[in-house]
């Protein structure tokens, strides 16, 4: 759960916290914008179609932009995301969380080349497996990361229970955790939240139901 | 305070936040309005995340300031500047003062590019049959074909309607190299070498073939025009290959990722001006070049002002700015 969070130390002397996006999504991503860069070029390959030998110069122009200036103008210019990023809530953002640069978005989409070597984008995977951020060649030498567009949470998702104070004081790491598997405890059948919260086994000891006993934990932390 | 108390204390504000966000994105009095106060609140609303975390309240409220704080840290912090000026200043000075920077890695790629252009065609001068180790039977048939002072029209196919899909294909096939060049940069510089060697080879071989046959106002009056532009173009981006390959290899004081991000940025400022350079030359190649009417001593000439001036245009634009 915490180590694909990326913390971003602000010159306020916060924290900003980034959730990063793994190979999946943004594999998922890359296809449907592959999707759509090839009905573009499908279009436009029947409107040429009527200029003769001049509608094959004018394809492979209309080519070489779209395969190479699509991602970097999108990320420009539509908050850091192509279709297909946006339809998976990726962004791309600088290492520092701000909005991706010019000179950021072009390094990153030049070197699409290098991570599609040897075959099939292996240098681009094995990079993202291999680095603390997911980060393929081009991000790594543009500095940027694939975060998630984080959407507001709905408040008041949090299972009730009647209040019970642990037994010693938990830390700020702990809390959070108990905190959070409140928040998701929704999610999750019965049998699994029990089994999932059986894991903390010092606070919740040999309890039947140790999921009530967390989420009684949790409502003494909450509000 | 327990965060109930928080949450009532300070929600307005932080809506009033969320509401200045939208607002700065406006233009005129909206935004000025919004603007006025904004670098306070931001700083107000950092310190309530601050709180919020260390008082451990729950992820919920944590994340939602997180995710203002975040938006309002890409606000504040997220510069972009003028995409059409700095392109002017870039081509103006910029670029000749950075390739002189970078002279050493501009040198080697030179050496790399053309050192095996000019052995090639040297060579092929006293052992025309050595081409036969570098070219197969019908890539000489074709090249032959197209330069053959038997056409009316020069260079790779001969259709009046064909100088715009000519065009394209430049474009593609060039700036693929340049791409080839600058980014086999990655593999500590290897791929960079090889395709600057092979390309450099590849040319000489296909220069010297054809010299050796005689068909010289034929293809040295095709090439002449362009070959400046693509020339240079492939060997700055070679260059800016280097740059980066270098960085991986001797990275000095620094980690290995960040000597590479701190020569990504003049690389990658290298491979637009050669980028820029070979789709021009593109341009000369099929709207000028292919023309076969102009005598072979204008194209030449042409060719040779080019050179000229664009050593003239690496050597002394922007001298100004060197200082800073």
């Amino acid at each position: 759960m915490l180590d694909t969070l990326r913390r971003v130390p602000t010159p306020e002397g916060i924290e900003l916290t980034l959730r990063l996006a793994g190979p999946v999504p943004r594999a998922y991503a890359f296809i449907v914008d592959l999707m759509i860069r090839g009905m573009i070029m499908l279009v436009i390959v029947q409107i040429l179609a009527f200029a003769g030998r001049s509608g094959t110069g004018l394809f492979l122009i209309a080519y070489f932009a779209i395969e190479w200036f699509y991602p970097v103008l999108f990320e420009l210019f539509w908050n850091g995301a192509t279709p297909g990023k946006r339809a998976f809530s990726l962004m791309v953002v600088n290492d520092n969380g701000t909005p991706v640069t010019v000179g950021a978005s072009i390094i990153r989409n030049m070197l699409r080349a290098v991570d599609f070597l040897p075959m099939l984008w292996a240098f681009g995977l094995l990079s993202m497996l291999f680095t603390r951020d997911f980060k393929r060649l081009g991000d790594l030498a543009a500095g940027t990361v694939v975060v998630y567009r984080d959407k507001p949470r709905r408040a008041g998702t949090m299972a009730q229970a009647a209040p019970r104070a642990p037994e010693y004081a938990l830390t700020l790491a702990e809390r959070r955790a108990v905190l959070d598997f409140a928040e998701r405890h929704a999610l999750l059948t019965e049998e699994r939240a029990d089994e999932v919260a059986a894991h903390a086994a010092p606070l919740v000891g040999k309890a039947r139901e140790p999921a009530q006993v967390l989420l009684g934990i949790a409502s003494h932390y909450g509000r | 305070m327990n965060q109930t108390q928080f949450e009532t204390r300070h929600g307005a504000r932080w809506l009033s936040f969320d509401a200045a966000l939208k607002g700065l994105r406006r233009r005129g009095e909206a935004r000025e309005e919004a603007a006025r106060d904004w670098p306070r609140e931001y700083r107000q609303l950092t310190h309530d995340l601050a709180l919020a975390k260390s008082r451990a309240y729950s992820p919920e409220l944590v994340d939602r300031l997180n995710l203002l704080a975040l938006r309002g840290h890409q606000r504040l912090y997220g510069a972009r500047g003028n995409l059409l000026a700095g392109m002017i200043e870039f081509i103006g000075g910029g670029f000749p003062a950075l390739v002189r920077r970078e002279s050493l890695v501009v040198w080697i790629a030179c050496a790399l590019l053309f050192i095996p252009m000019f052995g090639m065609i040297a060579l092929l001068q006293h052992a025309p049959e050595w081409v036969h180790y570098f070219l197969a039977p019908d890539q000489l048939r074709s090249y032959e074909q197209m330069y053959s002072p038997a056409n009316r029209s020069l260079g790779p196919r001969h259709n009046a309607d064909s100088q715009l899909m000519m065009f394209g294909y430049y474009i593609w096939n060039n700036v693929k190299i340049d791409f080839q060049c600058f980014a086999g940069g990655l593999l500590f510089g290897l791929g960079s070498i090889f395709y600057m060697l092979y390309n450099g080879i590849q040319i000489g071989a296909v220069a010297g073939y054809l010299t050796q046959q005689g068909y010289i106002t034929t293809f040295w009056g095709f090439v002449a025009g362009h070959s400046s532009w693509e020339l240079i173009g492939a060997a700055l981006s070679g260059a800016a290959g280097l740059k980066m390959g270098w960085a991986l290899v001797a990275p000095g004081q620094m980690t290995r990722v960040y000597a590479l991000k701190q020569a990504a940025v003049p690389a990658v400022r290298l491979l637009y001006g050669a980028a820029g350079m070979t789709f021009c030359a593109a341009f000369v190649e099929a709207f000028w070049s292919s023309i076969s009417s102009t005598p072979f001593a204008v194209k030449i000439t042409v060719g040779l002002v080019f050179w000229a001036l664009f050593l003239a245009y690496f050597l002394f634009a922007g001298r100004g700015r060197d200082a800073h």
